[in-house]
């Protein structure tokens, strides 16, 4: 019987039983989002609002989301805090609750988020009663930024959004999660569950998957490759790993016949 | 600094030569590329990458696929108005056409509105001549004031404005421009368009950069392509549009890729453009500007249409009308080139749907 620690996941005022968030968008069709949420298990999904056609007459991606799901609006297209904060607020009109993620990107081509914009939008929802998500490059200074501010939880990016770069910010990342006292839920570049899995070791609360789950030949399945990687790296993080070392541990060492003696027999 | 100038720098050179020679190995060292100069982009366009094709075409499918995921965005064209004052001779409202002119009025377009709307389409691109006198800047704000109550996002591909105008129609709930620069060949350009506001090609060739400053969030260039010879047009579109995206990095930048259509004067085109030139120019614009939407329209027929779908396209017209009022006024009108695809929406909707792409009806919502 292997001893289970004590893991809870609270963030937002819920607790969640698990540590991957997903996203609606690039699916072939809106129609797999179930299933997906189903394999997956996850139990957090974000939503563009700028996508959803609250009086659609054609078929919209809100239809699609079990009801059970907790919903992560985001300000994707926002270009600066303004907008981000108009997005907020109509989704929160709309009935989409007051958890919001922010994008505000300025760079279309990088698709790089504006850590200054995402700030000022940070702060002023907060003030407004929202559990804020921000979405940044992961720099130090940005966040303890949005600690200030009020965000419920950080979520730097791995690599470029769509890139399925893996984590190339390894060690910037690493810094949030030694110094920021917030949740971390690394976002944006994850391609791989290994990718996901190596973030969760590394100590991170969760991950945000998209593009990796909706692009797959089978999302489905991938999107249950994805769970599993995540648990994996959680207890891999819970168990402690042993730490690595540069030079091989002999089991014959040469220096072993040496003790705490004066050169007497 | 504008454009123009680097244009300018760029003509000085032979182009057309300098794709021409380029060399398989030329084209084999970029392949393997992750970001590309237009250098690089040069190669794969010449003819010396066409036996690469497939292999560009899984690359471009690749980065479409991560990019904008398994999605077509969905839209369709609004003729407003066909008065012009221009004499372009390819085009089927030139000015000295002896077609019947007419201008919508605003009840007209809610009604046009209301029959584009019912097919669920949330994206709209209203259309006028150049005529600014009768399509002014006043009638179109009023139009965008009706169009509003419908769609989520309105492009306008009309006559060619400074920044001030521009500013003036995002008050009104613009959000995107098309506009054509037709070729990049300025000897070519002045015989093509040899009376009206439409001759000033550098004020043309600047009405992008003024949108971009004027704060227009999506805009797409392109030539017609028949024009001139395609490698050279597609060289200066994709340089422009790397140009915009690397001095606009907020704005989205597009590159439409229309291929000549008969018309009622029926210009001939001098220069032939294959669906293979099509697919070439479309993947490698994929590989060199991958974040940039790519625009195919129902001039395009059916079967070409369902082909390249895969291949890096991200905007497709649907339900296409090029008469003004070709949705809901009983009067035949003119038409400015005849489409070659024509399904309904939802005709379009369900093969894309069978085919495991997701239409996508609105992206943008205004406040």
């Amino acid at each position: 019987m292997i001893p289970m620690l004590e893991d809870s996941f609270e963030i937002g005022g819920k607790k969640l039983s698990s540590r991957l968030f997903i996203g609606t968008g690039k699916y072939a069709s809106d129609s797999m989002i179930p299933d997906v949420c189903n394999s997956t298990g996850a139990c957090v999904i974000t939503v563009a609002l700028r996508r959803v056609d609250f009086n659609a007459i054609t078929d919209n991606v809100m239809q699609h989301i079990p009801s059970h799901m907790q919903l992560m609006p985001n300000t994707s297209g926002a270009r600066t805090a303004d907008e981000a904060i108009r997005i907020a607020r109509l989704a929160r009109a709309t009935g989409c609750g007051n958890w919001i993620k922010i994008e505000v990107i300025t760079d279309n081509k990088y698709l790089l988020p504006d850590g200054y914009q995402t700030a000022k939008a940070t702060e002023i929802l907060t003030k407004e009663g929202f559990a804020v998500f921000p979405y940044i490059n992961p720099d130090l200074y940005v966040a303890r930024d949005l600690v200030n501010a009020g965000a419920v939880a950080i979520m730097p990016l791995g690599a470029p959004i769509g890139t399925n770069r893996g984590i190339r910010t390894e060690e910037m990342i690493n810094i949030l999660i030694d110094d920021i006292d917030l949740p971390i839920i690394v976002d944006a570049g994850i391609g791989k569950p290994s990718h996901a899995c190596q973030a969760m070791e590394a100590g991170a609360d969760a991950c945000l998957v998209n593009t990796a789950i909706a692009t797959s030949e089978n999302p489905v399945l991938m999107g249950k490759a994805f769970a599993d990687a995540i648990r994996a790296g959680r207890n891999a993080f819970l168990a402690k790993a042993g730490g690595t070392r540069q030079f091989a541990s002999a089991s014959s060492p040469l220096t072993g016949f040496i003790r705490n003696h004066e050169g007497l027999s | 600094m504008s454009f123009f100038s680097v244009f300018e720098q760029y003509q000085t050179m032979d182009i057309e030569n300098v794709i021409g020679h380029m060399n398989q190995q030329a084209v084999l060292r970029r392949l393997n590329k992750n970001t590309l100069s237009i250098d690089d982009f040069a190669a794969l366009i010449s003819p010396s990458a066409l036996p690469f094709l497939e292999q560009i075409a899984q690359k471009s499918h690749d980065i479409t696929r991560r990019n904008f995921g398994n999605t077509i965005h969905l839209f369709t064209p609004m003729y407003l108005s066909n008065y012009c004052n221009n004499r372009c001779l390819y085009c089927g409202f030139n000015h000295d056409t002896q077609i019947k002119r007419y201008q919508m009025s605003l009840d007209e377009i809610d009604n046009e509105a209301k029959v584009i709307a019912s097919t669920g389409l949330k994206h709209i691109l209203i259309l006028t001549g150049d005529a600014p006198k009768k399509a002014s800047i006043s009638y179109l704000k009023s139009c965008c004031d009706v169009l509003k109550r419908y769609f989520s996002s309105i492009s306008i591909e009309i006559y060619a404005l400074d920044k001030k105008g521009y500013e003036n129609l995002i008050q009104s709930g613009v959000d995107g421009l098309t506009i054509y620069q037709e070729t990049y060949n300025t000897d070519l350009y002045d015989k093509l368009h040899p009376a009206g506001p439409k001759k000033n090609f550098q004020f043309r060739m600047d009405a992008p950069q003024c949108a971009a400053e004027a704060g227009m969030r999506a805009i797409t260039i392109g030539t017609l392509l028949g024009l001139d010879n395609w490698r050279k047009d597609i060289f200066f579109t994709a340089l422009h549009a790397s140009w915009l995206e690397n001095h606009y990095p907020e704005t989205e930048i597009s590159i439409a890729l229309p291929r000549i259509r008969p018309y009622y004067g029926c210009y001939q085109p001098e220069h032939r453009v294959t669906d293979q030139d099509m697919v070439q120019m479309m993947i490698a614009i994929r590989l060199f500007l991958p974040r940039c939407g790519i625009t195919i329209s129902t001039r395009e027929n059916e079967s070409f249409r369902n082909n390249i779908l895969k291949l890096g396209v991200t905007k497709i017209s649907a339900g296409s009308s090029t008469a003004v009022g070709g949705h809901s006024l009983s009067s035949v009108q003119h038409n400015q080139f005849e489409i070659s695809d024509t399904r309904s929406v939802e005709q379009m909707v369900t093969f894309l749907e069978t085919n495991n792409i997701q239409p996508v009806f609105k992206d943008w919502e205004r406040f």
